[in-house]
């Protein structure tokens, strides 16, 4: 087994590039930041896609197993003898699969921007935060030690909060920004507390260590945590749910996706990079990583399972009705981690029922790329329409027919058309379903119906419905735009024919999937009906979405509307946290405590004018004090006497 | 080495620049003293280590011990353990940053200098004070020049704000003085080390350690006796607030710690809950309080109260790795807020106004203060890579290994605190930074050098204790396990 230590270079490349381009960029390095960001990520990029294939073909397997080597360790914060802070990297087939996913679509991201932000005045300050990003998800994913992964996973959302407010002139990027890092810190907290009990119990942070003790029924942690309750439910189930919280709020799972849609107010290839292939499928990454200890517990299972799948039905129902084309897509990031993470939740350990977990894994992988293609794409659309609103588009295969091409592809692989990379994960997501719970199915079935309506909704109003309205002044944009599109549309056609299952699963044992014709025959045909039923309402101008919605009356409004939660969300920070809880607060302190305190000082004055009377200065007065005390003392002498 | 040597720099500073003639001079004379001391901290730290890892394994290293007033059994009696030298350190940097940022002060620059000088070198000398007689007399020292400093070069309702921070800081060392003199009486001796090693009667400690504990609290912004904190702060010149939030209020917790917790653990453990009940109120209650203020200074104010909340909790939760982080975080948030008034003052003196209402969109005017301000914020809001994580993370850590099931509580509800204080201090940030730039401030200046300085002195410190924080841990645990020898571990007890 090679040594595989010089693996922390990945991250500690964009690391050096934010650090040089943060202090020096501005002043000094503003026209070469773009390149030198690039750069320096093309050596990770290189560094992670040798290190995958050393891995995967040459001795990552041992005895028929995918080994999970901890390459490097380094104690950065001990709490007690045996509960420390370890940066470490780990190398599994998920760590090194997500290292080759994250440095390549950043990559792709960093080439593109080079067009996309060219003449931006802080160009240095934006490839300044990209590398930061870059770092802090790499650190996510070799991370080997639980408090590694919440130190980098706090570090993934201050850059998330730093690119979505870039434009930072922008009420709504700021607001947006700000929504982001709150709604995900809320969730990170349940996060820290699921850390402090599981590392309570389980005497350690290392997640090797709690993995082998947790999974072991026999072991005293093990029995600790399973066997202690609160309120009725295991303390084990507490841990978990409260970090999978912490996944959820990453990964933008009902009812905590609210700050995604908005989050689109960032730059369109940080959406691409961020809130599409990497930093949001965190979450799905968080929970795979603890995988062993999860499928320990049946009731978390079941509440990732539903939480998934219903955060996958309730965004692609959302994305129907929505006109911003960024929205639309960011709507169906969330549905698409709906399907990852119910995958994980009816996944099991070991074999054939591992099915799922590979299944998420793989559409993880092919996800990455046909959606950061379809960003990637918006953006080129954005580029030279200047509107997000599909209302101002229309015609534009003409003036584009390079993006044209590369988003249809998007679409066809995000619909699951075959032999596009999206047909083969989702397969297996559904037939992994499908043996699991007819329920579940059912609606991940419905699910991909609708996926493939609203992209076909979506690229049939830019690319066809009416004639181009006026002439666009310039092209498709720079050649550093077309490059990555063009990649990344090329994998996103063919990323599903590697032997993904022979690489990543559940137990490190390879599997052989197959397709079943029969199987695959509903779900494509269901897929075919509405990509037909969406080129129908949308390939011409017409009237009869309109119709279709004004007939839908109410339940389009809300859809429309986003079914309200995030005006749930605003009454109860708004109406209820802010003015029923800091405002009593506040006034509290300014008038209850503050008061007591001056009302103590006037006392005090008051007594001191009071007894400064006593000390007049005039000997008839200290006369009068002292004989009137010799007489009392008298009085009192001759009573106690007697 | 010397350790007098800390109290006699700044004395002999504070004298000089009472030679100086005019601002020019006097300001170089405060900083050269500043500098050198600063300097003489981290050869103190230097020496230290290296004392330790050649194997001296005494509580306290470099001590000195003259008999004061023999027949009271008052001695000069100093020394140092990893604790003090943190505190130290932290004094340091932070008066050399708070002399960087008056450096134009024109009004009696003289006596302002000379004020700043006096108050840190009452800091020193409490921090390295094993006697508790020397460390009163340091502590007063210490309380005098901040009354002076706000009512006479302050803001706003100065006199007001002067006069309840003096009169609550000297109830706060009365208090102190009663639990002293319960100690002596029982004792007969004002040495720390010495009197640890007696063992006073649990009823004494029960009588004697809410004084000391509660003394010390209102130096701490212990809740309910932190209103002095708002106020005091907002009216302080930049440099006055630096002192009082970064040096000033962490005398308070090092109290608590040294003199209330390590001379009577049996007590702290009896009356632990009071302190844990009332550090999350502080905690919660702060943060609340922050979201709802308007000024920048009192956003500052009412979050230090919160973040002090986790150094009074990290105490009252007895472990090793709570206290621990109680000593980290008074080092994290004396940094944190140190810097964070800078930039507040930085703000203001350009803007003419702390009111978060009237600002905004300043990172596109002021690029270097804003970021200032942002990376105060992000570590203020225990963000990875910077102090205040670790800090509160170790706190976090070590207060859930207390088995209580209403002390885990009490963390839950610390933890929650992270949430809350995200939001007020993105609120700040958003309007302030970001946003749309005010037509009246499109033509401000950024940091000047001594800005730039005294900001960059700061943020290598938090981002030294963020990155690496395994260095300043190996310090602080040396002090912390004399510390625990003493309290016991509670889980073990149990």
């Amino acid at each position: 087994m090679s040594n595989y230590s010089y693996l922390y270079w990945i991250p500690l490349l964009p690391l050096a590039t934010f650090l040089v381009l943060g202090m020096f960029g501005r002043k000094y390095l503003s026209p070469i930041s773009g390149m030198l960001g690039t750069l320096s990520l093309a050596g990770s990029t290189l560094i992670s896609l040798f290190a995958a294939n050393q891995y995967f073909f040459v001795d990552g397997k041992m005895n028929g197993v995918y080994q999970k080597i901890t390459a490097f360790r380094f104690t950065w914060l001990t709490f007690s003898p045996n509960v420390s802070i370890d940066m470490s990297v780990i190398v599994d087939p998920i760590s090194v699969m997500m290292l080759v996913v994250v440095t390549f679509v950043s990559l792709m991201v960093h080439v593109f921007s080079l067009g996309y932000m060219k003449g931006e005045k802080r160009f240095a300050t934006y490839y300044a935060f990209l590398s930061l990003f870059t770092f802090s998800m790499l650190g996510l994913v070799l991370a080997g030690n639980i408090f590694q992964i919440y130190i980098f996973w706090e570090l993934v959302g201050v850059s998330s909060f730093l690119l979505i407010g870039f434009y930072f002139e922008k009420p709504s990027a700021v607001a947006a920004s700000k929504k982001a890092f709150i709604v995900t810190r809320f969730a990170d907290l349940g996060f820290l507390i699921g850390i402090l009990i599981l590392a309570f119990y389980g005497k350690t942070l290392d997640i090797g260590v709690l993995v082998e003790r947790l999974t072991s029924v026999q072991s005293p942690e093990y029995l600790g945590i399973a066997g202690a309750g609160f309120l009725g439910i295991s303390v084990l189930s507490w841990g978990l749910s409260l970090v999978f919280i912490g996944g959820a709020g990453k990964s933008a799972m009902f009812p905590l996706h609210i700050w995604l849609p908005d989050a689109m107010e960032g730059p369109t290839p940080v959406s691409a990079l961020i809130h599409a292939a990497t930093m949001v499928v965190a979450g799905v990454y968080l929970v795979a990583r603890l995988f062993p200890i999860f499928s320990m517990d049946v009731s978390v299972m079941h509440l990732i399972t539903y939480v998934g799948v219903f955060s996958a039905l309730f965004a692609a129902i959302i994305a129907c009705t929505q006109t911003d084309i960024k929205r639309v897509l960011a709507y169906s990031t969330m549905s698409q981690i709906g399907y990852m993470m119910f995958a994980l939740g009816i996944s099991h350990q070991t074999g054939e029922s591992g099915l799922g977990y590979m299944a998420s894994m793989f559409h993880l992988f092919t996800h990455a790329f046909f959606k950061s293609l379809l960003f990637l794409g918006a953006g080129a659309v954005i580029h030279l329409v200047h509107s997000n609103d599909m209302k101002d588009m229309g015609g534009l295969r003409k003036w584009m027919p390079i993006t044209h091409m590369a988003f249809l592809v998007g679409c066809l692989a995000i619909s699951g058309i075959p032999p596009f990379a999206g047909f083969f994960s989702k397969e297996e997501i559904l037939t992994a379903a499908f043996h699991n719970s007819p329920f579940v199915y059912g609606i991940a079935l419905f699910t991909a119906g609708l996926t493939a309506f609203y992209m076909f909704r979506l690229y049939f109003s830019i690319f066809w419905k009416k004639e181009a309205s006026h002439a666009y002044t310039h092209g498709e944009g720079t050649l550093t735009m077309k490059i990555p599109l063009v990649i990344l549309t090329i994998l996103a056609a063919g990323a599903g024919l590697l032997p993904f299952s022979r690489w990543v699963t559940a137990d490190g044992i390879s599997m052989e999937t197959h397709t079943d014709l029969l199987f695959s025959a509903i779900p494509v045909s269901f897929t075919a009906l509405a990509i037909l039923l969406a080129m129908y309402w949308y390939k011409n101008e017409n009237d009869k979405p309109a119709r279709f919605a004004s007939m839908a009356g109410g339940w389009y409004r809300a859809a429309h509307r986003k079914f309200y939660v995030d005006e749930i969300y605003l009454f109860v920070t708004g109406k209820i946290l802010f003015p029923l809880v800091g405002r009593p607060i506040a006034w509290f302190d300014k008038n209850i405590v503050d008061g007591c305190m001056n009302l103590l000082a006037t006392l005090t004055a008051r007594f001191s004018s009071l007894i400064k009377r006593w000390q007049s200065g005039s000997v008839q007065n200290y006369a009068l004090y002292f004989f009137g005390g010799i007489a009392a003392l008298a009085v009192l002498f001759i009573y106690l006497w007697k | 080495m010397n350790l007098s040597l800390l109290i006699i720099i700044p004395l002999l500073t504070a004298l000089l620049v009472l030679f100086g003639r005019g601002l020019k001079q006097v300001r170089v004379i405060s900083l050269a003293g500043a500098l050198l001391q600063l300097g003489i901290s981290v050869w103190l730290l230097l020496l230290y280590w290296q004392t330790r890892t050649s194997g001296n394994n005494e509580a306290m290293l470099f001590v000195q011990n003259h008999a004061w007033f023999a027949e009271l059994g008052i001695h000069y009696h100093i020394g140092v353990d990893g604790i003090s030298i943190a505190m130290i350190l932290l004094t340091a940097s932070v008066v050399v940053a708070g002399i960087l940022v008056s450096w134009n002060e024109t009004n009696m620059s003289k006596e302002f200098f000379f004020l700043l000088l006096l108050l840190s070198m009452g800091a020193y000398g409490f921090f390295i004070s094993l006697d508790l007689f020397t460390l009163f007399f340091f502590l007063e020292v210490a309380v005098i020049p901040k009354f002076l400093l706000i009512g006479v070069w302050g803001s706003g309702k100065k006199e007001y704000s002067a006069m309840k921070l003096a009169l609550m800081l000297m109830a706060g060392s009365a208090l102190v003085f009663v639990g002293m003199m319960g100690v002596y009486q029982q004792t007969h001796s004002f040495d720390i080390m010495a009197i640890a090693k007696m063992h006073i009667p649990l009823e004494v400690q029960k009588i004697f350690f809410p004084f000391a504990f509660l003394g010390f609290g209102i130096f701490a912004a212990l809740f309910p006796f932190h209103t002095w904190v708002p106020d005091g702060h907002a009216s302080a010149p930049t440099a006055a607030s630096m002192f009082l939030a970064g040096i000033s209020m962490k005398l308070g917790g090092y109290g608590c710690l040294r003199v209330a917790t390590f001379l009577m653990p049996d007590a702290a453990h009896a009356y632990s809950w009071i302190i844990i009940l009332l550090a999350t109120i502080a905690i919660i209650y702060g943060a609340f309080a922050t979201m709802m203020q308007t000024d920048l200074k009192y956003i500052n104010a009412y979050s230090s109260v919160s973040h002090c909340g986790f150094v009074i909790l990290g105490i009252g939760m007895l472990t090793e790795t709570s206290i621990n982080g109680a000593v980290l975080q008074m080092v994290s948030h004396g940094l944190m807020t140190a810097l964070f008034f800078a930039a507040i003052g930085m703000i203001y003196t350009r803007t003419h106004t702390r009111m978060v209402a009237q600002l905004g969109g300043l990172l596109k005017v002021m690029p270097f203060i804003s970021t200032v301000f942002v990376i105060a914020g992000l570590c203020s809001l225990g963000l990875p890579g910077f102090s205040g994580f670790v800090a509160e993370m170790t706190v976090f850590m070590g207060s859930w290994q207390n088995p209580n099931g209403w002390y885990r509580l009490a963390t839950i509800l610390a933890c929650a605190s992270i949430v809350v204080t995200a939001v007020y201090i993105l609120r700040a940030a958003g309007k302030t930074i970001m946003g749309p730039t005010g037509e009246t401030h499109q033509q401000l200046s950024d940091a000047s050098w001594n800005e730039k300085l005294a900001a960059g002195i700061l943020i290598v410190g938090i981002v030294l204790m963020g990155v690496a924080p395994f260095l300043i841990n190996q310090l602080i645990g040396t002090g912390v396990g004399t510390i625990m020898q003493q309290v016991g571990n509670v889980i073990t007890q149990k």
